[in-house]
């Protein structure tokens, strides 16, 4: 970005030549060993053996990875087969996050762009409207809209009132409440980045589509979307990578039906009765699909860039 | 004119915003009129009172949560000036020491903690801390907090210092000044309003996390999310809803002051 920027010091500057490392210290001292430390010391305990009571024993062994992909039976004993329960836990998180994605991005891309579309002085007004509720308390949102969508909460009470409904609708502990819960945690996370590239957006180039007789949702179709999708891309991924691994939302919204991600972790080591190993596995499996998620929008980032 | 279209404008999306801040706001803003019931039922409405907020001062519950929220206070503003100094060190250090060994990755450290999934993190600390043998306590909330603070603090004060020209310091140090006192006295003045909008969005994230802090806290030590989840986990009750009305209103007092703070950088930035 500040590449060709011709007033800008960017990253150039030489001022402190030299010292790089030497401001960059602190910063290698406290995440290096209260964040990279712990990552790397799971990935080492998630090939280790458990003990009852919680915690690990000094033994290598391939028993939490076995026990996340493969059933043998009650006593170990039988022919490896494919385990569902885990790989299904994995595969509900990412189908949840997903479908809450899906629905920031058909809310927030409308948004975003009727945003960026006001004249300048009214569109901080409307990001700042946006953005405030992110920054209450994600468990008070949470709460929130529990209190919100309960059988006796106001929303049925209201509904039941007017004779849209004649018995509550059922929302809370399923797993439509779960993905309602995501969907707002980061709806605003959708809607920034795709702001950001609206924002930039040359508005000839519609107007030349429009010349050659193409209809205005022909233009979303063939002109915006595919000049706009590195700002989609990007909201897509700020809002499934922390859907997935979410913990306060299936947990105060769902019920055993919802169990994601997030919450298998938690109950491998809160009280005496988890597996260690068996959720450090779980942890690096997670960390993996992120990573790669990650990796795999860097790379089309770079490319984007370089053209 | 008359007749053009205006090829800004689709039908519908003025629909789907007010749609977009009506889900946003909605639940929020029950919770809040809620917090003024009268009745001890969280349903049925029982007429205007403030005997919630009384509550949450007064109340049998209230020497809990006002302990709560003492840890949060003190958590987030020892973590938030931890990390503040930390990012803009490492701010420095990535826009103004040129290119050395190390600074990619360097760059890939700082924003590690957003990059691992928030469960990992606590689970991962916990297992650490409980490794080394550190009690869990105050003290390890407030490592953990600094860790995930860092990388926000440093992303709008990098910001901000990249869009200022480094010429001012050269300047300085043409006449004389060490490297130090440009820093001090001439890119710091410069850099407030970075450091102030990464300090406050440091400070928000740390009042606002709850799982991390869930992991790492010990036993008999609460912040207040941990504690209004502790409560919340035993049914709603209206006394939470006045607790969490007024941390609705310290959070937009907040934001509203980030906020103006950019705004003033922005229009200091326009003058220069």
């Amino acid at each position: 970005m500040a590449a060709g920027a011709p007033m800008g010091a960017g990253n150039s500057s030489r001022i402190y030549k030299g010292s790089g490392w030497k401001l960059l210290f602190p910063s290698w001292i406290i995440i290096g060993i209260f964040l990279l430390a712990p990552v790397l010391m799971m990935g080492v305990y998630s090939f280790l053996t458990k003990e009852f009571r919680g915690g690990v024993i000094w033994q290598f062994s391939l028993d939490a990875y076995d026990q996340f992909f493969f059933d043998r039976g009650l006593f170990g004993d039988e022919p490896p087969r494919l385990e569902w329960t885990y790989i299904g836990i994995f595969w509900r998180s990412i189908w949840q996050a997903g479908l809450a994605t899906l629905a920031c991005l058909l809310i927030g891309f409308p948004t975003a762009w009727f945003i960026a579309t006001r004249d300048p002085k009214s569109r901080s007004t409307w990001l700042f409207l946006v953005t405030i509720p992110y920054w209450v308390n994600l468990l008070i949102r949470t709460v929130s809209m529990k209190f919100l969508i309960r059988d006796t909460g106001p929303l049925n009470e209201f509904l039941l009132s007017i004779g849209v409904i004649d018995a509550p609708l059922g929302l809370i502990n399923t797993n439509f409440a779960v993905q309602l819960g995501l969907f707002y945690s980061y709806l605003p996370f959708m809607v920034l980045p795709i702001y950001a590239a609206v924002e930039r957006y040359d508005f000839s180039l519609s107007e030349a589509a429009a010349d050659l007789y193409a209809g205005r949702w022909t233009i979303l179709r063939l002109v915006i979307l595919p000049v706009v999708k590195p700002g989609i891309v990007a909201g897509c991924i700020l809002v499934f990578v922390p859907s997935l691994g979410a913990f306060l939302a299936p947990d105060l919204l769902g019920g055993a039906k919802t169990f994601m991600i997030g919450s298998l972790i938690e109950e491998q080591f809160k009280g005496n009765a988890g597996n260690w190993p068996f959720g450090a596995a779980a942890s690096m499996i997670l960390l993996t699909i992120v990573m790669c998620v990650l990796l795999v929008y860097a790379r089309n980032q770079n490319k984007v860039e370089a053209r | 004119m008359a007749g053009k279209t205006d090829l800004r404008r689709f039908p519908g999306f003025l629909t789907v915003t007010t749609l977009c801040l009506f889900v946003l706001y909605a639940p929020l803003i029950v919770v809040a009129v809620y917090s003024f019931n009268a009745s001890t039922s969280i349903t049925n409405w029982g007429g205007m009172s403030l005997t919630w907020y009384v509550d949450v001062f007064i109340g049998p519950e209230a020497p809990k949560f006002q302990r709560a929220a003492l840890n949060s206070m003190i958590i987030a503003v020892c973590a938030s000036v931890i990390a503040t100094v930390v990012a803009t060190l490492a701010a420095v250090a990535m826009t103004r020491a040129g290119r050395f060994r190390g600074k990619t990755l360097s760059f890939a450290l700082i924003n590690l903690p957003l990059m691992v999934p928030e469960v990992v993190t606590a689970v991962a600390s916990l297992v650490f801390f409980s490794a080394i043998g550190f009690t869990t306590g105050l003290t390890t909330i407030l490592i953990a907090h600094t860790v995930f603070c860092i990388p926000f603090a440093y992303l709008p004060i990098s910001a901000r210092m990249q869009s200022i020209p480094d010429t001012y310091e050269q300047a300085a140090m043409d006449l004389y000044a060490s490297p130090r006192e440009a820093f001090r006295l001439v890119l710091l003045p410069l850099m407030t309003p970075g450091i102030l909008s990464g300090f406050l969005l440091a400070f928000i994230i740390s009042l606002d996390d709850f799982l991390i802090t869930n992991f790492v806290k010990g036993a008999g030590i609460e912040t207040l999310p941990t504690a209004i989840f502790g409560s919340v986990k035993q049914g709603i009750k209206p006394n939470i809803m006045a607790i969490s009305t007024l941390m609705l209103v310290v959070s937009v007092i907040f934001v509203s002051l980030s906020w103006l703070v950019g705004r003033m950088g922005q229009d200091k930035k326009k003058n220069n």
